[in-house]
């Protein structure tokens, strides 16, 4: 076991881990932090997405001590301390962008990645973008109406569906 | 997966020496690593990850113009960097998803030789060279048929250096599950002539269509090549596609690529 030493959500923390042990089983089982989900364990679903570094990653590809020394942000750190929801979060609320809400942490960290890229995304831009986080339950349209409110454009002409 | 402990050198030299012993494995991205891991299809006992090595870093143009990238630059980094070769940082910005291309990196792709990997049509189409920490090699010596190039045990790529073509453009036919390339086509036109590299599509991987090389180098025009089309003999046939049908879009990537060569 080898100790581990990074900010999470703008807190230090340490634990020990093995060299297997990847991030977001540090995060789930050595923290508590449940929010980030693993929906395939294969690299596909993006519902494990965090960022580290800033950087959109998914952590179920990455090693909990390649993020040594590194700032990681997860679902948790995203709504502030009295529990108000970001900008995001409540877009996604109000235009039922989630339905069972599996994959919605991972959409929300791929959201807010997009955002600070690209602070009016088309929908073809979302769609590309969210190519890496897969809804079982949605069909994606609330997703992108949501995204298009959180990023302040007019969604009143998307019909609701 | 199996354990195994890892090591975060800080220079070349420091990764070959922790690479000479026999269970070790160089990490990239650990985009491909990470889940051959998972799947058990490797078992080293120690992973150098090469992530702390800024001599694997930056991107930069040398004395002959050719654009030099360092293998542990990723996907997000060449598109985002490599302005001064447009249809290769176009290919970057097309692999996988964003979070896939923030950690992925070209050594690692370059060095895997996936059949279905993007990079290394880029490799073969510019004519680039691989440099390793010990030589360099040329694109036309380096890869060796489906997950195999001529790297020896413990050799890491630490650069690739491409000439830029006069026009050049990558079209790939999305696989939309894997989101690698079904079939991907890339196409380089230099003063000396045309270069087309296919990915995708050989059993033997990423291979070159001299056929279609020689029309081009008479014409670089999508009529020039109408006539032809490429041999199914060796091709992938799997659940997404025969060879057949890896053969005919073989023909129509590369007449969309020269349409699209810019
Ligand atoms: C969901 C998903 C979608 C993807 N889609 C695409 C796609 O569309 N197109 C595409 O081309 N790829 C795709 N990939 C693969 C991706 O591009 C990988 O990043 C890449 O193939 C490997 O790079 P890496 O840096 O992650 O290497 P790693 O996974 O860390 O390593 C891969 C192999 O290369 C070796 N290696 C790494 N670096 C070096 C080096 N410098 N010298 C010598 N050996 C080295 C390692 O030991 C290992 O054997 C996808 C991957 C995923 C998970
Ligand atoms: S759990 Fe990480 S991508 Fe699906
Ligand atoms: S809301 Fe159920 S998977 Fe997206």
């Amino acid at each position: 076991m080898t100790k581990v030493s990074l900010s999470l959500n703008g807190k230090p923390v340490s634990g020990k881990v093995e060299g297997r042990t990847l991030l977001a089983d540090f995060l789930r089982e050595g923290q508590g932090l449940t929010g980030t989900h693993i929906g395939c364990d294969t690299s596909q679903c993006g519902a494990c997405l965090v960022h580290v570094n800033g950087d959109l990653v998914k952590s179920c590809t990455m090693f909990a001590l390649e993020a040594e020394g590194c700032e990681v942000t997860t679902i948790e750190g995203v709504a502030a301390g009295d529990g108000t929801l970001s900008g995001i979060q409540d877009a996604f609320r109000e235009h039922h962008g989630l339905q069972c809400g599996f994959c919605t942490p991972g959409m929300v960290m791929s959201t807010a990645e997009l955002l600070k890229i690209n602070p009016k995304p088309s929908e073809a831009d979302i769609r590309d973008h969210l190519e890496g986080n897969i809804c079982r339950c949605t069909g994606y349209h609330n997703i992108i109406k949501a995204i298009m409110a959180a990023s302040g454009q007019d969604v009143s002409g998307i019909a609701a569906e | 997966m199996y354990n195994f402990e890892i090591e975060k050198p800080t220079t070349i030299d420091g990764a070959v020496a922790a690479l000479a012993s026999d269970e070790a494995q160089a990490l990239a991205g650990g985009q491909t690593l990470i889940p051959t891991l998972k799947a058990r299809l490797a078992a080293p006992e120690k992973l150098i990850s090469l992530a702390g090595i800024t001599a694997l870093q930056g991107i930069s143009t040398d004395k002959s113009g050719r654009v030099c990238i360092g293998a542990g630059v990723t996907h997000t980094g060449v598109t985002n960097e490599a302005a001064a070769y447009p249809a290769l940082a176009a290919l970057a910005g097309q692999i996988g998803d964003v979070a896939v291309r923030n950690r992925g990196t070209i050594g690692g792709s370059v060095a895997n030789n996936d059949p279905s990997a993007c990079y290394p049509a880029a490799v073969l189409a510019s004519g680039a060279v691989v440099v390793t920490n010990t030589r360099e090699i040329a694109a036309d010596d380096f890869f060796d048929g489906m997950f195999t190039t001529a790297l020896d045990e413990g050799e890491i790529v630490t650069q690739l250096r491409f000439p830029v073509p006069k026009q050049a453009a990558y079209v790939k036919f999305k696989q939309p599950a894997s989101r690698f390339a079904l079939v991907g086509v890339f196409v380089a036109r230099f003063a000396d002539g045309v270069r087309v590299a296919v990915t995708g599509a050989s059993e033997e991987g990423v291979f070159r269509w001299s056929e279609a090389e020689k029309a081009l180098s008479g014409d670089f025009s999508a009529k020039a090549i109408a006539g032809l089309s490429a041999s199914a003999d060796g091709l992938i046939g799997d659940a997404h596609g025969s060879p057949d049908y890896r053969a005919h879009l073989i023909g129509v990537l590369t007449a969309r690529a020269v349409q699209a060569a810019g």
